[in-house]
């Protein structure tokens, strides 16, 4: 299924690889689509330092979510929030060319079918796909039909994989490696566990694609201290939780433009 | 079926656990590893012959099989036609949920896993598992709607009484649906050290696979036991359907037989392949209750036990293939059903099990004269005091009995 011929670098990873090789640190941040204006917030992000940002399209049951994440995708969905209405409101953002990634669960994907939702994506400039309940065995469907559209669809590589399946894992991956911080969901934690550096170097030792880390990197000095293996990470509990204690885009802005100087300084 | 190489009805799902179009592995990335080892492990563990003696004495010795076979001779007078109960009500922990726990903990001891987590709904797999966990020394953790713990509270506390700790899932519907995503949360961050004893046949594989076949005990002793009885086979198998386990598991003794007709029941308030569509959540692809858009639908019933949006792949299985039919039963049925049986045959069924026999009560034209097997999956101890309130029966002990 994974192929032992490498598909052509998409735009996303080729932008992710760019940045990397002038010596950058990649940041991620993860926005919730569908809370009270989230369409500013993504822009903001944008505009603060990210260098590419996921959006949330929320789903009932997000088994790979923790508390922070749950809430905000209950609240999206009570204030009326719907897949294609967050897809189609993606088309009208300035992100000033920094690319877009969709993050949502299967059964969102499964019910418009495949091909029809790699193509509203596509159509909208979406560059990438996560899909965290859609591991390395049921991955193959949904990854043809992206590929074909051009979207960009990253797994997730986690602690209990073996070295063996950390290979096909990022053989399969596109745009960028996910490595998963931690055994647990998303959420914030205090420190940063071991095994997100652990993590970090096993994924580093087997691809040569962008390696981020996300799950429990929450701030800006553990940002600092995963990017001193990774190649980036993804933050999105720590943002979230801002937007849900009512923070809106110069919240979320001030708090990007942070993790950001934590990056360069790092 | 005079072609003796056709493949099983109900076979081996393979290592992609796929039931036609059905099952999967849809999981986080972290449970995969987890999941597979637990395949290759049940796979042989079942095959051991030490495993299925071990499991075989604490089925008999504890729990108390063979579960008897009854003739409902008021009943059938009743209904006009000839009812059998199988008789997993009267199974230790009061339903036919002991009988995965059992295997389960076991396999779990065997992995060198020290806790367990499940979710319950109506409370009967959790005590079950708490019960399975106390006797095999393992820590418990049991996750349970808020909702389905006020209408099960007498549960909460015997599954407390057993060790295990119960925790609350408190998002979105605050039922059986909202267990399932905190057991798997749970699992995520602990999978090393602990097994995910899942309590029906769903979830991803080898779930639906490994629970059918820790129940098949129960239609393999009913098929011997209606045979002796009655010197042959039923004409109809009739179960309640929630995730579907006690279904499946009788099922499974039958299936091969294409004489014998398998009907589920499905609550109105949460028919998954009554009213569903294909979809996944929880691990595999099956029939959904879901919005246009994917989001799953709250199911609601008066059982809190199959008060669940989804059912397990090998019914979306049996359904797409004609060999099983599905029918639903209203809450208000599921009564009637509930009092008929106590009152005819002196048998108190849990709420879930009373679908079975609503059905065949709805349906006794069609079956008259013929022989009926209804899966009494467990006894309706805990229900009593929600159908008291329901009838309105009050039972604050102010009253003097007149």
């Amino acid at each position: 299924m994974t192929g032992a011929v490498e598909a052509p670098v998409g735009r996303l990873e080729s932008r992710l690889r760019a940045a990397r090789d002038r010596g950058r640190k990649l940041l991620v941040p993860y926005v919730t689509g569908g809370l009270p204006g989230w369409e500013r917030v993504v822009e903001a992000c944008a505009a603060a330092g990210a260098d590419a940002i996921e959006v949330g399209i929320p789903f009932s049951d997000p088994v790979m979510d923790g508390p922070t994440i749950q809430e905000a995708s209950e609240r999206a969905l009570r204030a009326g929030a719907t897949p294609p209405a967050i897809v189609d409101a993606l088309a009208d953002l300035d992100t000033g060319g920094v690319p877009l990634v969709a993050m949502t669960y299967y059964n969102v994907v499964f019910r418009q079918g495949h091909e029809r939702f790699a193509a509203a994506l596509a159509r909208v400039g979406v560059a990438g796909a996560i899909v965290p309940d859609l591991p390395l065995e049921e991955v193959g469907p949904w990854a043809a039909a992206a590929d074909a559209a051009g979207v960009e669809t990253v797994l997730l590589a986690a602690p209990t994989a073996s070295d063996e399946r950390l290979v096909r894992i990022c053989a399969r991956s596109r745009g960028w490696v996910y490595g998963v911080g931690l055994l647990g969901v998303t959420g914030e934690r205090s420190e940063l566990a071991a095994s997100a550096l652990a993590m970090a170097r096993r994924l580093k030792a087997v691809t040569d694609k962008p390696v981020l880390v996300g799950v429990g990197v929450s701030t800006p000095e553990q940002a600092a201290e995963v990017a001193a293996v990774a190649d980036g990470v993804i933050v999105g509990s720590a943002l979230v939780r801002r937007l849900l204690e009512g923070g809106g885009p110069e919240v979320a802005g001030r708090f990007v433009a942070e993790l950001r100087a934590g990056l360069d300084g790092a | 079926m005079s072609d003796t190489t056709t493949a099983p009805v109900m076979g081996d799902p393979g290592p992609d656990g796929r039931f036609g179009e059905f099952g999967g592995l849809f999981v986080p990335e972290t449970l995969v590893p987890a999941c597979q080892q637990l395949d290759a492990e049940f796979r042989a563990a079942w095959a051991d012959p030490a495993f299925r003696a071990e499991l075989d004495r604490l089925l008999r010795d504890y729990a108390g099989r063979p579960s008897r076979l009854s003739l409902c001779e008021n009943l059938s007078t009743e209904l006009g036609c000839r009812v059998l109960l199988k008789r997993e009500d009267l199974n230790h922990t009061g339903s036919h949920k002991i009988n995965n726990v059992l295997g389960q903990a076991l396999l779990a001891r065997r992995m060198g896993k020290t806790r367990l987590v499940a979710e319950t709904g109506a409370g009967q797999h959790g005590v079950a598992t708490a019960t399975a966990a106390a006797l095999l020394g393992l820590e418990c953790t049991v996750y349970m709607g808020e909702v389905d713990m006020a209408r099960q509270a007498l549960n909460v506390f015997r599954m407390r009484l057993l060790g295990a700790e119960v925790r609350a899932a408190s998002s979105g519907s605050r039922t059986l649906k909202d267990a399932v995503n905190e057991a798997l949360r749970d699992w995520v961050a602990t999978v090393e050290t602990t097994h995910y004893c899942l309590g029906s046949a769903m979830g991803p594989h080898p779930y639906p696979f490994m629970v059918r076949e820790l129940h098949r005990v129960i239609g393999d002793e009913a098929r011997e036991q209606c045979r002796e009885l009655t010197g042959g086979d039923p004409d109809v198998v009739v179960a309640c359907v929630g995730g579907g386990s006690n279904a499946i598991g009788i099922f499974s003794g039958f299936a091969e037989l294409p004489h014998v007709e398998l009907w589920g029941a499905e609550p109105a308030g949460g028919a998954a392949i009554g009213h569903g569509v294909p979809g996944v959540v929880h691990g595999s692809k099956s029939y959904l209750l879901q919005d246009e858009h994917g989001q799953v639908l709250e199911a609601e019933s008066v059982s809190a036990g199959l008060d669940y949006p989804g059912v397990g792949p090998e019914h979306a299985h049996l359904h797409a293939i004609g060999r099983a039919r599905y029918e639903r039963v209203t809450d208000a049925e599921v009564l009637e059903a509930f009092q008929l049986l106590a009152r005819t045959e002196g048998i108190i069924p849990a709420l879930e099990s009373a679908h079975a026999l609503a059905l065949v009560s709805r349906e006794r034209a069609a079956l008259a004269g013929r022989t009926v097997l209804v899966n009494l999956s467990g006894r309706g101890d805990k229900d009593v005091a929600q159908v008291a309130r329901i009838l309105g029966v009050d039972l604050s002990g102010t009253e003097v009995a007149g």
